[in-house]
């Protein structure tokens, strides 16, 4: 019996699971991917690839049964007829390549990177359009964390003036990607809350910190709203949460709906991971994993049927 | 004089670090007739804007009264001899949206900002406007809270990205100057870049560890006329050149002209000077970035707790700048203490 982590079941029982999955990226995004597809019902993990066999990931797959090949998206392209769906977690670059070299097959794709290329998804939101869709976009953690809340305030509200999301995450769930990209995350975050929003000004602001122990991602969301009703706005986002946490078991609301000045609501939510692979403070990793195991699972119903 | 005799560079942060002060709302005139004055006085460098620098306007550290194009604006016009500069904090102010029109209005210097540990989010920014030729210096805030070893680590990711300068930001003013003679020396004996400090006079030491800090070797010090500036307020620009005068340390400016600059301004701008408060005393024991001062005052008393205690806790929970989101996290938990 090979050495599991935190009692997932053995790889070798899901083979009942219909639908295959490829991971393309052996970091930590994809290596805590693939623990999260073994936990899925409908899903099986067919083969992690990476670039080099002695990469911590690679040899963390193995340990674990899973199979592994290092020859990166051509280890995909020779198994065409044996993967339903890719996960691309490698880079925004490597990504505009990969998706050419699958756009012509029958292959779903669902990118974490900030190619911005796919369809946005945000499983509390728009969880439906997944059904058909081939290639999906995961936006950005900050995005999946705060886009439900801001989608449910839309959905009581008339119209909101300005949106303000601060992320704080743990200086140590930061990869260099994601610190020298930091632009590229404001700017795929304030699109995102747009295109799902009624605010007509979105500002995205995130602070790294690198106290010890490790601090859980939170995000602290500011709605101007002229004449706020509270009442419908605490159900509103009460019930978000409830939907959210069905895919997400760590999210919480930390300060409910809060009114600070007459047209100022205040919503503090946290992540705190499942520690799969990544430890638990890394609720930003943790939150698009989630959203991402969410939209292939219902891609799975959709090939299935 | 000439510019080849000065020794240190002050720069006058009175347009920056003091918009913390009065809650960023400096108006178009101050910010017009500060200018004038400071250039009269020989003032080499002003750091004008939103006290949390460019694209920094939002509800989680104040929303300014004018935009970061209209106070650049502004300042450009009115500056002449005295160089223009900027501070950004890369993760609230991006390239395309803040620093490119920032860099077209022609500021001469970018102050780019990180969280002690955290240099390595400003590569970009730094690149970019090296690659215009604009001046950068890179500032490691909240320095207080780690040793030299990490400070150096840092700041040589700053030197390798093509700052010029780096910068050491006591931003909770907790420094004693023999801590900031420890550090400063370091810095200098192993950079090849000029190094600054910056401080905030939460324990009344801004002056003497600015001077700690020059007499280890820094060469860029920053500084407030009249102190205006965040929580307790800065190194006061005006007792700063009296006292490097009398230590002989050239820097550039007329004693009688920035002494009129201070009159100027306390008429103008620095209505309410600012002074070492109780809370400022705690924030600087806590270690809590002065920038928090009146959000603290403000959500303190609306959820009806000791100030004192927010600051203890926010310093316990080793908060960082941009994090003023906390104090009403850590306001909440404890009125919820209470009952």
């Amino acid at each position: 019996m090979m050495c599991l982590v935190n009692g997932l079941k053995d790889p070798f029982e899901m083979i009942n699971n219909p639908i295959r999955v490829a991971i393309l990226g052996s970091g930590k995004i994809g290596i805590d991917l693939m623990f999260k597809v073994q936990r899925s019902e409908s899903l099986t993990c067919f083969m992690v690839v990476g670039r080099s066999n002695q990469s911590i990931g690679l040899e963390t797959a193995k340990l674990n049964g899973f199979t592994v090949s290092d020859k990166g998206i051509d280890a995909i392209l020779n198994n065409l007829n044996e993967v339903d769906i890719v996960f691309d977690a490698t880079s925004a670059t490597a990504h505009l390549h990969h998706w050419d070299l699958l756009k012509d097959s029958s292959i779903r794709v669902i990118d974490m990177t900030p190619s911005k290329l796919g369809k946005s998804i945000v499983p509390a939101v728009n969880l439906i359009e997944a059904h058909t869709c081939r290639h999906v976009n995961m936006i950005s953690c900050g995005g999946q964390s705060s886009i439900p809340i801001i989608n449910a305030v839309s959905e009581v509200v008339k119209s909101i003036e300005y949106v303000e999301v601060v992320s704080s995450i743990a200086s140590k769930s930061a990869g260099s990607a994601t610190r020298i990209n930091l632009d590229e995350y404001i700017n795929t975050t304030e699109n995102g809350i747009i295109t799902f929003s009624k605010a007509k000004k979105a500002k995205v602001i995130i602070v790294l910190n690198p106290a010890e122990p490790p601090v859980n991602m939170q995000t602290t969301i500011s709605f101007q709203i002229n004449n706020p009703p509270l009442k419908e706005i605490l159900s509103a986002v009460r019930m978000r949460v409830e939907e959210i946490k069905k895919y997400v078991p760590g999210y919480e609301l930390v300060i409910e709906p809060t009114q600070i000045e007459s047209n100022r609501v205040v919503v503090i939510v946290k992540v705190v991971g499942r520690g799969d692979y990544l430890p638990k403070y890394a609720g930003n990793l943790d939150i698009i994993n989630c959203a991402a195991v969410a939209v292939a699972e219902r891609m799975a119903e959709n090939i299935m049927n | 004089m000439s510019v080849n005799n000065i020794n240190v560079t002050i720069q006058d942060s009175t347009l920056r670090d003091g918009n913390h002060a009065i809650r960023h709302q400096l108006g178009a005139d101050e910010i017009c007739r500060y200018c004038q004055a400071a250039e009269l006085a020989g003032i080499p460098v002003l750091e004008v804007g939103h006290g949390n620098g460019l694209g920094a306007s939002s509800f989680q550290v104040g929303i300014a009264k004018l935009t970061d194009y209209e106070m650049l604006k502004i300042a450009r016009h009115n500056l002449k001899n005295s160089r223009l500069a900027v501070h950004i904090m890369p993760g609230f102010a991006t390239i395309e949206k803040d620093l490119r029109p920032a860099i077209d209005l022609g500021i001469d210097i970018v102050r780019v900002g990180t969280h002690c540990t955290e240099a390595d989010i400003s590569e970009r920014h730094i690149k970019y406007a090296s690659s215009l030729s604009v001046e950068v210096v890179g500032s490691l805030m909240m320095s207080h809270m780690v040793d030299k070893y990490t400070l150096l680590e840092e700041a040589k990711k700053f030197q390798y990205y093509g700052a010029s300068g780096v910068s050491l930001y006591d931003s909770a003013g907790s420094y004693l100057p023999k801590e900031v003679e420890e550090k400063v020396s370091y810095l200098v004996n192993n950079l090849n870049i000029q190094v600054g400090f910056h401080a905030h006079n939460n324990l009344g030491m801004a002056i003497a560890n600015s001077i700690a800090a020059v007499e280890a070797g820094a060469t860029i010090i920053d500084a407030c006329i009249n102190g205006f500036g965040a929580g307790a307020g800065n190194t006061q620009l005006e007792v700063l050149v009296a006292v490097l005068k009398k230590l002989e340390i050239e820097t550039g400016i007329d004693l009688y002209k920035v002494l009129d600059c201070a009159e100027i301004a306390s008429e103008l701008i620095v209505k309410y000077p600012p002074f070492i408060r109780p809370t400022s005393i705690v924030s600087g024991l806590a270690g809590v970035f002065s920038g928090f001062s009146k959000h603290v005052d403000r959500i303190a008393q609306q959820y009806n707790v000791d100030p004192r205690d927010v600051f203890f806790e926010l310093g316990r929970k080793k908060i960082v700048g941009g994090q003023e989101d906390m104090i009403i996290e850590v306001a909440s938990s404890l009125r919820y203490k209470k009952v």
